[in-house]
């Protein structure tokens, strides 16, 4: 244990590898202390240190240089040093200017959650909600974009992207070629594809999974649902191209949509391909898993075991069947 | 008349071509150091000498260069910052214009210094003229043997490559340039890693300003000691300074650290007073980035004592009372200069050249643009100013690269030193359409210091 390094955050002590990030350090603690992250994602190398919404304050540098850091920093891209303290929710100053960052946010955003497909599961929309004034104090027009279809199967709705550049990393690492960009600069900067070039490319479809807002969507899926009235269901298939592990979103018997497994971070556990994604749609593709978990606090929750009346799918499954009685009593208790 | 290092030579016909610089004593330093001193030596020279980066933020070049890492089989790079974007700032492209190869002069004896073969002067896009003049000067050392292969037979091989920039301010950031120079889009880097670790594709890399590289040549001539003894305290040597705005003599000045402003403005060997005999009514001291400050307080600090050319004491009083001395580049408003207005520009650039990776300088230096622009003209409301502060405090401090704060200092500075012009704006909005707020009480002896205890 002696190469592990202490640091303690909102007074909770960890003690975790050399190297590791005061974001992750966290995420090791869990809970509300975590700080929110809407330009990190563990899977993109490179990313984050953009959108500053994971500001924390520290309090002592290291065990052998207490001295505070002068500036907040951004915990997604800052490393922890022996015996760092570290303030998040403790810290007024550091609400104060998350409070700050998120306004920045939003100003240029268009607050179309109620025509949004990403409504519910928006991580803007949550930061907004928990951080958010109710009014804002913006009082020019917001800028536009014209909605773009990158290929036929995602759309691409700039005016509400927060330029987090996650999709541009996607694009990076995860697709051979790169197409996908960011043009401009400054606040009329812009997610691009020149000249509107598809992405072809088996794994394009991440992008929808990465971006942590309404800006990049799934096409197939587009004002089918909200999302707080469907059913995630994990399943697998025997897939050539990637792992084959999906969330399905069933609509009574219908899959109306597939997505990758997303943990509580709203990170995809593996990328997939686009086949999985966009072509198969129906149960009989399928091997189910059980019912996705989905954190009790999150609007899509509220929909699914009120009643114990699941899925046709999990009816036929006594393991499936269990799991949804548990999922249920969990739901009443809280 | 005060020594220059410098521009000794300038106003020598034909000093922009290698057989007159030579004939005045050029390329004495790249003699000097290649046959006479180890590159520890010229690195102990510019560490003695206190030279402190001439691109604004003041950093000693000498620390700068010990930071240098050195793993084995790993080159190392030297490149030039000559991408000079900032509002009120022309000293470099003066000294490529007219004296080229005194930058090529101090590349070669730094690049010695910090063990680095290849060197890049990365100049501002829009500056095509200098680009060729630089290309041209590069031609020619070559020719006489100062670059290439083994230079003056003492082992040492440079080359030198000038790359033009992608024509954005933010490229002038270190770490924007680097990445503009390896090819991509010119985002600054998340720092650390920083550059003397891992800058120019990966490898340990020196980025300095232009006047820092050339300041190196009368270092290694007369050696660091000598260089310190010009100037005052921690800020030794010869500053270029641009002037700009009212004055009758604008022009890029080469002074002795430590000159009072008032000397800088008002005598004739430098500024030579404000234009047309108005009356000063504030300075943006160091370029657009750094505080602006009514003439009360550019001239003297709030403890009485006069106002110098010095990092010291333009910083003194800090953001209260003080501003930076930054790139140098000294711009000069008189009475019927608008700060409301003034401001609004810069925040117009700002805006313009945010990169946009960090959510409040994106976001933020378009609402203070906005809002400005409402203020300017005459649709301003008195929450606006306080919702200006506001903007500005939440951008600072919070983002990746230091723009972020240039945009945010003038607004907050401007609003703190001349709330009541800003007022009057709001106030009175069809004069202020008309005319101005003018000199009011920007100019009045500072109150006693017993006031601010
Ligand atoms: C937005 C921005 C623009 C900058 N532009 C320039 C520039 O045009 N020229 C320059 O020398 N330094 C510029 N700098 C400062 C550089 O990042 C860097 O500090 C400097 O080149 C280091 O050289 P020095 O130590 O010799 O001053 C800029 C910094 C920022 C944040
Ligand atoms: S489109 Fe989405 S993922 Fe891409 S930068 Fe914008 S918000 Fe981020
Ligand atoms: S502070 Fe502004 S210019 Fe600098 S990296 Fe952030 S967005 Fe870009
Ligand atoms: S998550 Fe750290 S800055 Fe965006």
């Amino acid at each position: 244990m002696s190469d592990k390094v202490k640091v303690t955050i909102d007074g909770i002590s960890v003690e975790v590898e050399p190297g590791t990030t005061i974001l992750n350090a966290a995420r090791q603690i869990g809970g509300e202390i975590v700080p929110p992250a809407m330009c990190y994602y563990s899977k993109l190398q490179g990313s984050g240190g953009k959108c500053r919404t994971c500001l924390v304050k520290v309090s002592k540098g290291s065990e052998k240089d207490p001295r505070p850091m002068p500036k907040l920093v951004a915990s997604c891209r800052t490393t922890v040093m022996d015996g760092m303290e570290v303030e998040n929710i403790t810290s007024p100053e550091v609400v104060e200017a998350r409070k700050g960052v998120v306004e920045m946010l939003l100003i240029n955003h268009p607050l179309d959650c109620p025509v949004c497909d990403q409504a519910g599961e928006c991580s803007l929309q949550d930061l907004g909600f928990e951080h958010g004034a109710a009014q804002t104090r913006y009082e020019f027009d917001r800028r536009t974009f014209e909605r773009i279809d990158i290929g036929d199967k995602i759309q691409l709705h700039m005016n509400r992207c927060i330029l987090c550049y996650r999709c541009t990393y996607v694009a990076d690492q995860i697709t051979d070629n790169r197409v996908h960009g960011v043009l401009g600069r400054g606040d009329h900067a812009e997610i691009s594809t020149y000249i509107e070039q598809a992405i072809d490319n088996d794994f394009s479809g991440n992008v929808i999974d990465v971006c942590p807002v309404g800006a990049l969507t799934d096409k197939t899926f587009r004002f089918k649902n909200r999302v707080w009235f469907t059913k995630p269901v994990d399943a697998h298939r025997d897939c050539p191209t990637c792992s084959g592990k999906v969330t399905l979103w069933y609509k009574g018997e219908e899959v109306i949509r597939v997505t990758a497994r997303k943990d509580e971070y709203n990170e995809v556990e593996e990328f997939i391909c686009n086949t999985c994604r966009f072509d198969k749609k129906n149960t009989s593709d399928w091997v189910i898993e059980g019912p996705r978990a989905i954190a009790n606090t999150s609007v899509i929750s509220s929909n699914h075991y009120e009643t114990l009346k699941p899925l046709p799918v999990i009816q036929q499954n006594p393991a499936l069947m269990a799991a949804n009685k548990e999922e249920f009593e969990r739901t009443k208790k809280s | 008349m005060a020594r220059r290092l410098l521009f000794e030579h300038i106003n020598v016909p034909g000093i922009n071509t290698f057989d007159v610089y030579r004939q005045q004593g050029g390329y004495r330093a790249v003699e000097r150091a290649l046959k006479s001193l180890s590159p520890d030596d010229v690195v102990e020279e510019v560490k003695k000498s206190g030279l402190r980066g001439r691109g604004g933020a003041g950093f000693p070049t000498g620390m700068k260069w010990s930071f240098l890492a050195k793993p084995e089989g790993v080159p190392r790079y030297l490149v030039c910052n000559a991408d000079e974007s900032e509002p009120g700032t022309f000293k470099d492209r003066y000294l490529m214009t007219h004296i080229p190869h005194l930058l090529i002069e101090g590349m070669i004896v730094s690049s010695y210094a910090l063990g680095a073969n290849t060197s890049y002067i990365y100049v501002r896009g829009e500056m095509m003229p200098q680009i060729r003049i630089l290309e041209k000067a590069i031609a020619e050392a070559k020719a006489a043997g100062f670059l290439g292969k083994n230079i003056l037979g003492s082992g040492f091989d440079l080359e030198l490559y000038v790359q033009p920039g992608g024509g954005a301010y933010i490229c002038g950031e270190e770490t924007a340039l680097l990445e503009s120079l390896e090819g991509k889009r010119g985002n600054p880097r998340i720092k650390p890693p920083f550059p003397a670790v891992s800058g120019l594709y990966g490898c340990p890399t020196v980025v300095n300003n232009v006047e820092s590289i050339a300041a190196v040549v009368p270092i290694v001539n007369e050696g660091g000691d000598e260089y310190a003894k010009i100037g005052i305290g921690r800020s030794t040597g010869t500053k270029l300074i641009s002037a700009s705005g009212n004055i009758n003599k604008p022009g890029v000045y080469e002074i002795e650290l430590g000159v009072s402003v008032e000397d800088f403005i008002y005598s004739d060997e430098y500024c030579g007073g404000i234009a047309n005999g108005k009356r000063l009514k504030a300075v943006v001291a160091g370029g657009s980035s750094v505080p602006i400050l009514p003439a009360n307080l550019i001239l003297k600090t709030v403890n009485g004592e006069n106002r110098l050319m010095t990092y010291e004491s333009l910083s003194d009083g800090g953001f209260a009372t003080g501003t930076m001395l930054g790139s140098g580049g000294f711009v000069v408003l008189d009475e019927d200069a608008c700060i409301v207005r003034n401001t609004w520009n810069f925040s117009r650039f700002y805006h313009h050249e945010s990169c946009g990776q960090c959510s409040p300088c994106r976001e933020g230096t378009g609402w203070m643009e906005k809002v400005l622009h409402r203020l300017e003209y005459g649709h301003g409301t008195m929450s606006d100013i306080d919702l200006l502060v506001d903007v500005a405090k939440k951008i600072e401090g919070n983002t990746i690269c230091p723009l972020g704060d240039a945009a945010a200092w003038p607004v907050a500075s401007a609003i703190r030193h001349f709330r009541d012009e800003f007022e009057w704006h709001v106030t009175h909005p069809q004069e202020a359409q008309k005319g101005n707020y003018g000199l009011a009480h920007y100019a009045d002896p500072l109150p006693a210091i017993a006031a601010t205890v």
